[in-house]
């Protein structure tokens, strides 16, 4: 184990979505190496409290990884600067002695911020309310052994679902775009022989609401860069391919009805 | 005076319970549903699949989560699997196996029926969760493929990679999303409960406090249900997620829901070690890692080279050394203390010798690296950023932490607490798995819960309300206990002391790990219950939150959570003390074999301890709920 010494923190403060933002500078005189980015911050905001200031909101829970409702821009980059790792799995044993670290929220259009390092993502939950779902009722579901799902299907599908919705992707992307986001989803329920039957409405339901509310991509590939659970952006193709099926597929749908 | 606690278990053979209950129970027609209106707290797996459930079958539903999505929420984190008797391997499995094996797992101290229906409903959950998507690991065939675990012979567990709970979440959430989308489900985010409201006996609603601006508002609904998750954080250090914490189901406690079995918390055997003082949480490494992985530590206390150069004859491998039918996947009660008493005895490893081996390399030279991989790449990747070490070429390093509650509301049959129109759920209530959990047996119980129980049993409680009306939140209950609520956070704010809530959550968290862990004593607890009521006292009065109460407070959240796990400590180590015996997870020191095994003492403490909520948690008024075995038969349990 080893102590860092000497940080120094430019930490994103705003009271509230309407508020002007500032940075604040907060020393770090030392740190174990063991910490977690967001137990560093938890030392701080100790220090903070004893101060008689408030604390620095973030979002976190889960801390292994895996819930995605940490975020964070540290140093310009959406959950630091380890690939492949949420900043909740980021630890101090990446920086060094006297580093001056800037840490922001996210940053992107369909993300307000609601107080410091705080965002709101429920466009997220939009996207999937919009198609991001196979319809299947409890109860009436045949046996599970039923539905033959290849093993190479089944890994594909799971690479896909990976996806923790954070929100890394859409802080990286220069446009804003939510496509990796997406097209995971898609790409998750599409491949599938249970997502056949909705296969193009969900597709074109998705963009849709997608388009609504994020900005468009242009194959930055930013996100795929920045995604903790290394989302390929093939899903992209799958989602642009499929949306462009959806055109014809759901029009010849519709005039069956 | 003591109630009599009634677990309406239905009457007829243990086979044909829940079907006689099903039949019996009563309807409401599809057009009076949409009349309905029930409130779900919570959106992990049983919460989101209980919401998404019940609007489609036409009920109004309103769903409140703290999170800012109901993705969030901690269920996620489950890593393993998911049991159910499929018996798809030939291996033996049924219905009664996974009924035995978690009647035995849990130690004699479950109820029967409730563990028969979980393990007969298990087989819908996997044709369920596999219709809605979830990318469960398959063969090169198409069929489904299952991995072991511990407590079992046989192979009885779905996985999807080492996300298993995050994939059956994500279906759920799906499920509730697409609810969402039709207007069956109106979701309330970062809105979190604080208190629950009873008009005439009934539970008629709830008061929440949203998270963004501190508003304190009013939800009435004719049934009320509790996902709320479980209460680990009382340990401070634990595998839970940060926000998790007791609140609701404590609020509903006291309200006149009684609290069951608390003392029955698990630790988990295989976590990453405690690194320094600073940390927050600890991290679960999953359980189906000790199917190839190998437990051991170095005979020799002092042994101080890398665990590589060790050579076979210089290793202890105890756990199938101890328990040879079991080996490395004896149950998890059983798995920790035999770690814990090796590291006590010093033949821990790792710098602060506060860990034992995980070791793969057998696996890796039987399976090859690629297979493992497959098996376990992420847990591994997990590994490697938190210990910094890499686990292919040096053992894991893994030491038991607190990571489920087996406690919880009481409930009946048909999950009901005993403040009726007050449903629990999932970990929330004390349920299926009584002194200790079986591995892949949480995500099961969950969505048992919400899917294939609660539907049923609400619809019997609300047919007979037909055309009352939801109650209004005008009506004086709600306005007392809304003001009840804003003066609590009031007082929060008003204390100007010197300690975050953060510095008394640890302090508590000490005493509950040192006295109320993983083994516990006469004394021990007699010292914690001393110790508990002067470190809540200095927390009323020296507590410091900084901030205001009208946008985002963290620290203000988090006061009025700690606050409340002050009050369970205080019961958890009374029910411990009054607990005069071993079972499964609860490990009493004075009362073991001799060569260290739980002494269960079935004279008189077969039962269910559920407290009822007298004002003061130290003095709670105890009932009993007698445990009856018709099928099984109440024996030791042996896994050697």
């Amino acid at each position: 184990m080893r102590q860092l010494t000497d940080l120094t923190l430019k930490v994103w403060r705003q009271s509230g979505a309407e508020s002007p933002g500032y940075f604040e500078t907060h020393k770090v005189e030392t740190v174990s190496d063991e910490a977690s980015f967001l137990e560093m911050l938890d030392q701080l905001n100790e220090r903070l409290i004893s101060e008689g200031k408030e604390a620095i909101v973030f979002d976190h829970d889960c801390r292994e990884g895996i819930c995605g409702t940490c975020s964070l821009m540290i140093n310009g980059r959406a959950h630091g600067p380890q690939r492949a790792t949420t900043t909740c799995q980021l630890h101090m044993r990446t920086f060094n002695s006297g580093d001056e670290i800037v840490i922001e929220p996210w940053r992107a259009a369909a993300f307000p911020i609601i107080k410091d390092l705080m965002v709101d993502r429920s466009s997220f939950d939009r996207i999937v309310e919009a198609g991001g779902f196979i319809t299947a009722p409890t109860g009436g579901a045949p046996d599970a052994n039923l539905i033959l799902v290849p093993k190479p299907v089944a890994d594909a599908a799971m690479d896909s679902a990976a996806c923790i919705g954070c929100g890394a992707c859409v802080a990286a992307c220069p446009n804003g775009a939510a496509n990796l986001f997406t097209g995971a989803k898609i790409s998750h329920l599409n491949v599938l022989p249970q997502g056949q039957s909705e296969r193009y409405k969900r597709a074109e339901a998705m963009v849709m609401a997608m388009d609504d509310q994020f900005g468009s991509c242009t194959n930055h590939g930013e996100c795929s860069a920045a995604c903790p659970k290394e989302i390929s952006l093939d899903v992209i193709a799958t989602m642009n391919s499929d949306f462009r099926k959806s055109k014809s597929k759901n029009r010849k749908a519709l005039s069956r009805n | 005076m003591t109630a009599t606690l009634i677990s309406k278990v239905p009457a007829g053979d243990l086979r044909d319970k829940w079907d006689n209950y099903k039949a019996d129970a009563k309807l409401v027609n599809p057009n009076n549903k949409r009349k309905f209106k029930v409130i779900v707290v919570g959106t992990g797996l049983a919460g989101a699949s209980a919401a998404a459930t019940l609007a489609e079958l036409g009920y109004q539903v309103d769903a409140f989560t703290f999170h800012d999505s109901p993705r969030r929420a901690h269920s996620i984190a489950a890593q393993g699997g998911i049991n159910a008797a499929k018996n798809y391997q030939g291996d033996g499995d049924s219905i009664n196996r996974l009924f035995i094996d978690t009647i035995k797992g849990g130690d004699f101290r479950s109820r029967e029926s409730n563990v028969h229906r979980l393990a007969q409903v298990s087989v819908d959950i996997i044709d369920q969760m596999v219709a809605q998507g979830v990318p469960f690991a398959r063969e090169y065939g198409g069929m489904l493929d299952n991995r072991s675990f511990g407590g079992a012979q046989v192979s009885r567990t779905f996985y999807a990679r080492g996300q298993t709970g995050q994939q059956l979440l994500l279906g759920a959430y799906q499920q509730l999303s697409r609810q969402i989308g039709l207007g069956g489900v109106r979701l309330f985010n970062r809105t979190e409960l604080v208190d629950v409201v009873v008009i005439d006996g009934r539970c008629s609603g709830i008061v929440v406090r949203d998270l963004l601006t501190g508003e304190i508002t009013s939800h009435a609904a004719h049934a009320v249900v509790m996902a709320t998750g479980g209460y680990g954080n009382v340990f401070f250090l634990s595998t839970n997620a940060m926000n998790c914490n007791v609140t609701a189901a404590w609020r509903a406690h006291r309200r006149g829901a009684m609290f069951a079995n608390p003392c029955f918390t698990q630790i988990h055997p295989t976590c990453i070690p405690q690194s320094d003082e600073s940390q927050s949480k600890l991290t679960l490494m999953s359980e189906s890692l000790r199917n190839d992985g190998r437990v051991w530590v170095p005979k020799n206390p002092d042994d101080s080279r890398p665990a590589e150069q060790i050579p076979e004859s210089e290793r202890d491998y105890y756990l199938e050394r101890l328990y040879p039918s079991y080996g490395n996947l004896a149950p998890r009660d059983i798995s920790s203390r035999a770690a814990k008493r090796l590291v006590d005895k010093g033949h821990g490893v790792g710098p602060l010798k506060n860990g034992v081996n995980l070791d793969f390399s057998a696996a890796i030279a039987r399976l090859g690296r690629k297979t493992v991989e497959e098996r376990y790449g992420n847990l591994f990747q997990m590994y490697e950023r938190i210990a910094g070490e890499d686990p292919y070429s040096t053992p894991m390093r893994i030491y038991p932490a607190t990571h489920y509650t087996m406690g919880g509301l009481w409930v009946d049959y048909e999950l009901g607490t005993t403040l009726p129109g007050l449903y629990a759920a999932g970990e929330a209530n004390f349920s299926d798995h009584g002194a200790n959990r079986l591995g892949a047996s949480a995500l099961m119980q969950g969505l048992a819960d919400g899917y294939f129980v609660l539907p049923y049993t609400i619809s019997n409680y609300l047919a007979p309300l037909l055309n009352k009306p939801v109650p209004s939140t005008d009506h004086p209950a709600f306005a007392q206990v809304e003001n009840e609520a804003r003066e609590r956070f009031k007082t929060y704010l008003a204390v100007q002391g010197t300690r975050s809530p953060d510095w008394f959550h640890r302090e508590l968290g000490k005493i509950i790990w040192d006295y109320c862990g993983m083994e516990r004593t006469q004394q021990g607890l007699e010292k914690a219950l001393s110790e508990l009521p002067a470190l809540y006292g200095e927390f009323k009065k020296d507590l410091r939150v900084t901030g205001t109460g009208e946008s985002v407070n963290q620290t203000l959240e988090k006061a009025g959570r700690v606050d409340d796990f002050f009050q369970l400590g205080m019961l958890m180590c009374r029910d411990a003390l009054d607990r005069q015996e071993s079972c499964g997870a609860h490990f009493r020191s004075e009362y073991q074999t001799e060569d260290g095994e739980a002494m269960r003492d079935d004279k008189n403490f077969c039962h269910v301890s559920a407290y009822n909520w007298t004002g003061d948690p130290m003095a709670a008024e105890l009932n009993k709920e007698p445990l009856v075995y018709e099928t099984a038969h109440l024996a030791t349990r042996s896994y050697k």
